[in-house]
């Protein structure tokens, strides 16, 4: 699996394989580099950022209170596209609990006027 | 009667209110005059995360990270003017505002300069070709979409890497749009790694490098575009047209100061940055006229615009309440791949350190940074690598800075 | 079904200049557009200046509705309260162009225009930024510069107050002729006129032959142009000529009433309607400045446009057609068709309207307006006094405040679209060009017309600027 890590502007290109249960990542620079990408070959995660919709016709901002699984977030972001919150939402207000991962909310972030 | 107040900010987003809130602690009569109908300036459309990383130690989003400030800002005795507009700046630091109450002029025993940046547009660049609907600054159409809730187009294209394109892209793909290419005229991106991979590798986004626009076809809305390579000048290889259908283009081409406010003054501007010369306490070479943020030079990160406010208004109100003098300053220069450092001047003093940022012009692996003070070296720092788009601080201790310093690549 | 005496086919400032002068008569007037506005074909993209008239050849129609119009514009422009500077031009040449000067000099003389010729260092102490090697020049004080959109929207405006009609978005597709009326077929009905004046500008010839008149063959010259920042206004003095060729009056640079700088127009060969800027005419103003002016600063473009001039022959075609009755033509009108604007619609004036009657009490002088980058801080106190949208400011940059914006929207040839504003009070037209505020004018068009933001255009219909509300985009 082939990828550019992010931890520096290096962007060093990263080539990470598993041979019998042992993962080897080749290309890095630095010990940072070797982590990032054992952690995007075995379980890569990122934080979804989105809008919802309030019962009002505005927007509020979302985010997930922690990373969920890499591959879950196009269908996340389509499942809080269906989510209507009330117009009186606040920052910090939890719309759902354990959001595609356990222990992540779907939390608001802000409130478009 | 005409108000008076030891600091006047003009600007209220993250810069703003930083450097009203150092200006209040250091018990300074504050007034901040925001044009928008609320505080936190574009942090409020920014609904990414990344923010706040150094300055906050949490991950937070742009709404996030502007709501910690603007709470602050409300539990102190600091006046916030919102939809106002200041309309001129005397040298005497009279400041005249337009707001829905009427035309006011407020005296400011110092003002700090926070108005922040606006986007090159595609009028600024000479994009060829027509000039229909659909062609938009990617600040605009996050405002758009992040803020009123709208969508411009579905099928886009993006000129330039800048940070705010990227993050666009990311975002109208998960709001159901496709973006079919990213263009960028330099070899590099000028935008975070991170966001080249988060944002457009996630999503199977190609960029293509030394690219630009040849010509917009389309009218009255944009139905595509073609590019082409461009060679070592930067002229486009038209031998090697190709042409992609879309409905959007979006612009991330780069960010200007917005110092209009101060054409008419005789304000020492540097053309690098667009933004004033200033000192260390971040004093431009109108007495008593401060600036910080991206009016001062755009930054990458907001933890360094507020950390920059943080100086700006403290000094600002010393200046105001009389504890600040101006006095013979060092001059500093940035030579040998070294685009601009700031401050471009240094107060003469002893004690403590002064922080400088600078920017490098090209991407350099394996350079060392070098400072020297009348010719001696007193800074010197291995890198791996340094970009346009990262901006680099390096810390100096000021009894060294004896004679005039300039910072180079070596 | 109404019958109208007269029905002027096309907005461009010459049809409008037409119906504001037909306005004033006892008579039933009625303006047909194609487009979404006035003002948005060659009228929009022009160089927005009025010539003296020194380099018409003598004896042509361009030479005596540009004298002419030269004459009534300037009082034209103070009665309708347009934006307009009588700054003078000067055609510039180097040694070699001395022969040239005194040409355009002959040609000025014969046309009855005051000119007069500058030696080098009277040339350089008029215009400072000139190329060194610019020795001789024309002067001409009479020529200026007005904005050709907002007088011909001024035009329209005057026009509706005094009575006439104005449909926009109305395409003629036939003319057809039954006795003594004109039935005249758009994409949007039937009208019936007494006598039709065709100002259909690029699509001139095309009424023509709708109409049975007069066959003529048309080429279309672009001319393509660079807008600067109004903080290069201060560099410049006039409108900067270099020697004219036979391929036009050549790459000028000039202020414009608006407040910016221009450099331009080329001149190339195009198709109608072909107005997209192009590498190699940006190329070739950028090498021609440098020949007149000392310090071009392509740096500080906010804008590119481009323009294209409809050419029938050699001269304007101006008159009643021989071919068929109460037909009159003001096509071919290329430059200097807004110079001569006011002057061709004296003569059509004089063609409908023959033993007709002025109405009494017509609007002349239109009603000062106030504009926030103007009024003095008293001034702007007692508006916002009346109205806090005075104290809302929507565009910062050329400092447009939002009770502008909504009387734009509501004058009385009303501004329906983002650039319909933007050319009525300049909201949008300066640096970040409307990157912070069309946002805000499309709320504010979208509340005073009651239209959802999705249905807010940027100009001609199909042009909406955001396309959808999030979490409603199609699936395809």
């Amino acid at each position: 699996m082939n990828m550019i890590c992010i931890m520096c502007p290096m962007g060093c290109p990263l080539t990470v394989e598993e041979n019998n249960g042992v993962i080897t990542v080749q290309g890095h620079t630095c010990p940072r580099g070797k982590k990032y990408g054992e952690q995007e070959f075995t379980a890569p995660v990122r934080v979804l950022t989105t809008l919802v919709k309030r019962a009002d016709g505005g927007m509020a901002s979302a985010k997930t209170s922690g990373p969920i699984p890499k591959d879950k977030v196009r269908e996340a972001a389509e499942c809080v596209g269906k989510i209507v919150v009330s117009a009186d939402v606040k920052i910090g207000d939890i719309i759902e609990e354990n959001f595609y991962a356990d222990g992540v909310n779907l939390v608001i972030t802000g409130v478009a006027q | 009667m005409t108000k008076r107040y030891d600091v006047v900010v003009i600007g209220g987003g993250p810069a703003g209110m930083a450097a009203a809130l150092s200006a209040f602690e250091k018990g300074a009569k504050v007034l901040i005059v925001e044009r928008d109908v609320r505080l936190g300036g574009i942090l409020n459309q920014c609904i990414h995360n990344g923010f706040g990383l150094h300055y906050i130690g949490e991950e937070l989003t742009g709404p996030e990270y502007a709501d910690r400030f603007v709470k602050l800002v409300e539990s102190k005795h600091i006046d916030v003017m919102l939809e106002s507009m200041v309309l001129r700046l005397t040298a005497d630091r009279k400041v005249e505002i337009l707001c829905p109450q009427g035309y006011v002029t407020v005296e400011a025993g110092a003002v700090v300069l926070a108005m922040g940046c606006r986007e090159r547009t595609a009028g600024a660049i000479a994009v060829p070709g027509t000039r229909p609907a659909g062609v938009y600054t990617a600040g605009m159409a996050q405002k758009l979409c992040n803020m009123k809730g709208y969508l411009v187009g579905k099928k886009v294209v993006i000129l330039g890497s800048g940070d705010i394109g990227l993050i666009m892209a990311r975002r109208m793909t998960l709001e159901g749009a496709e973006v079919e290419l990213v263009l960028e005229l330099m070899p590099y991106s000028s935008g975070l790694k991170r966001n080249i991979v988060q944002c457009l590798n996630d999503y199977d986004i190609p960029i293509k490098y030394a690219h630009t626009i040849t010509r917009l076809v389309g009218s009255p809305r944009l139905t595509g575009l073609y590019y082409a390579p461009v060679d070592e000048n930067r002229n486009p290889i038209l031998e090697q047209e190709q042409y992609v259908e879309c409905d959007t283009l979006l612009l991330s081409v780069g960010l200007i100061p917005e110092n209009d406010l101060l054409n008419g003054l005789d304000v020492e501007m540097s053309p690098i940055t667009s933004g004033a010369v200033v000192d260390q306490n971040r004093m431009t070479s109108l007495e008593g006229v401060f600036s910080c943020g991206n009016v001062l030079h755009v930054h990458d990160l907001v933890d360094n615009v507020s950390r920059e406010a943080e100086i700006a208004g403290a000094s600002a109100a010393d200046y105001a309440m009389g504890a600040l003098k101006s006095g013979d300053t060092i001059s500093v220069k940035a030579v040998d791949g070294v685009r601009y450092a700031l401050p471009q001047r240094i107060a003469k003093g002893n004690e403590g350190k002064v922080d400088v940022y600078f920017r490098v012009g090209d991407v350099y692996k394996g350079k060392r940074i070098v400072v020297e003070v009348d010719g001696k070296e007193v800074y010197s720092r291995k890198t791996l690598i340094l970009a346009p788009g990262e901006m680099e601080k390096i810390t100096l201790t000021r009894a060294d800075i004896t004679g005039d310093v300039t910072v180079r690549l070596v | 079904m109404k019958i109208y005496d007269c029905i002027v086919i096309g907005g461009g400032v010459v049809g409008t200049a037409v119906l504001d002068r037909l306005a004033r008569y006892d008579i039933a007037t009625l303006l047909l557009e194609k487009d979404d506005d006035v003002s948005v074909g060659a009228t929009r993209a022009n160089s927005g200046i009025v010539h003296a008239g020194y380099d018409c050849k003598p004896g042509t129609l361009k030479a005596k509705f540009n004298v002419r119009g030269n004459q009534l514009m300037w009082p034209l422009v103070e009665e309708l309260d347009v934006p307009h500077l009588k700054c003078g031009s000067l055609v510039v040449a180097d040694e070699s162009g001395r022969d040239g000067i005194d040409e355009l000099y002959n040609k000025g003389v014969a046309n009855g225009v005051d000119v007069e010729v500058f030696d080098g260092v009277k040339t350089h102490e008029f215009e400072p930024n000139l190329s060194d090697s610019i020795k001789w020049s024309l002067y001409a004080k009479e020529a200026g510069i007005v904005s050709p959109y907002q007088l011909c929207i001024a035009l329209a405006d005057r026009a509706c107050l005094n009575g006439a009609e104005i449909r926009l978005e109305e395409e003629v597709v036939a003319l057809a002729q039954d006795g003594a009326l004109w039935t005249v077929t758009t994409n949007g009905g039937e009208y019936k006129a007494k006598t039709v004046v065709n100002c259909a500008g690029a699509f001139g010839a095309d009424v023509n032959d709708m109409a049975g008149a007069e066959h003529y063959d048309t080429t279309f010259r672009k001319g393509e142009y660079y807008v600067l920042d109004n903080t290069e206004r201060q560099n410049i003095q006039t409108v900067i000529f270099p020697l004219p060729t036979s391929a036009g009056k050549g790459i000028l640079v000039a202020p414009t009433a608006d407040g910016n700088v221009i450099y331009g127009p080329t001149s190339s060969l195009c198709d109608e309607g072909d107005v997209a800027v192009t590498l190699d005419g940006l190329a070739d103003i950028r090498k021609n400045v440098a020949k007149t002016y000392r310090n071009p600063v392509v740096r500080k473009c906010i804008r590119t446009y481009a323009g294209v001039r409809t050419i029938i022959g050699d001269d304007f075609v101006i008159g009643k057609s021989k071919v068929v009755p109460n037909f009159v033509m003001a096509i071919g009108i290329c430059s200097p068709g807004l110079s001569s604007a006011p002057a061709i619609a004296e003569y059509v004036e004089g063609l409908v309207c023959e033993g007709k009657t002025q109405k009494e009490n017509c609007v002349t002088t239109m009603p000062r307006v106030n504009r926030l980058s103007e009024v003095d801080g008293d001034t702007l106190n007692a508006l916002i006094k009346e109205d806090e949208a005075w104290g809302r400011i929507v565009c910062r940059c050329e400092k447009v405040s939002e009770a502008e914006i909504v009387r734009a929207i509501h004058s009385p040839l009303p501004a329906k679209t983002v650039d319909a504003v933007k050319r009525r009070v300049r909201a949008g037209m300066g640096r970040c060009q409307g990157g912070f505020c069309a946002t805000r004018v499309m709320e504010i068009l979208s509340r005073e017309l009651d239209l959802p933001i999705t249905e807010i255009r940027k100009g001609r219909s199909g042009s909406n600027i955001a396309l959808y509300s999030v979490k409603e985009v199609p699936n395809d």
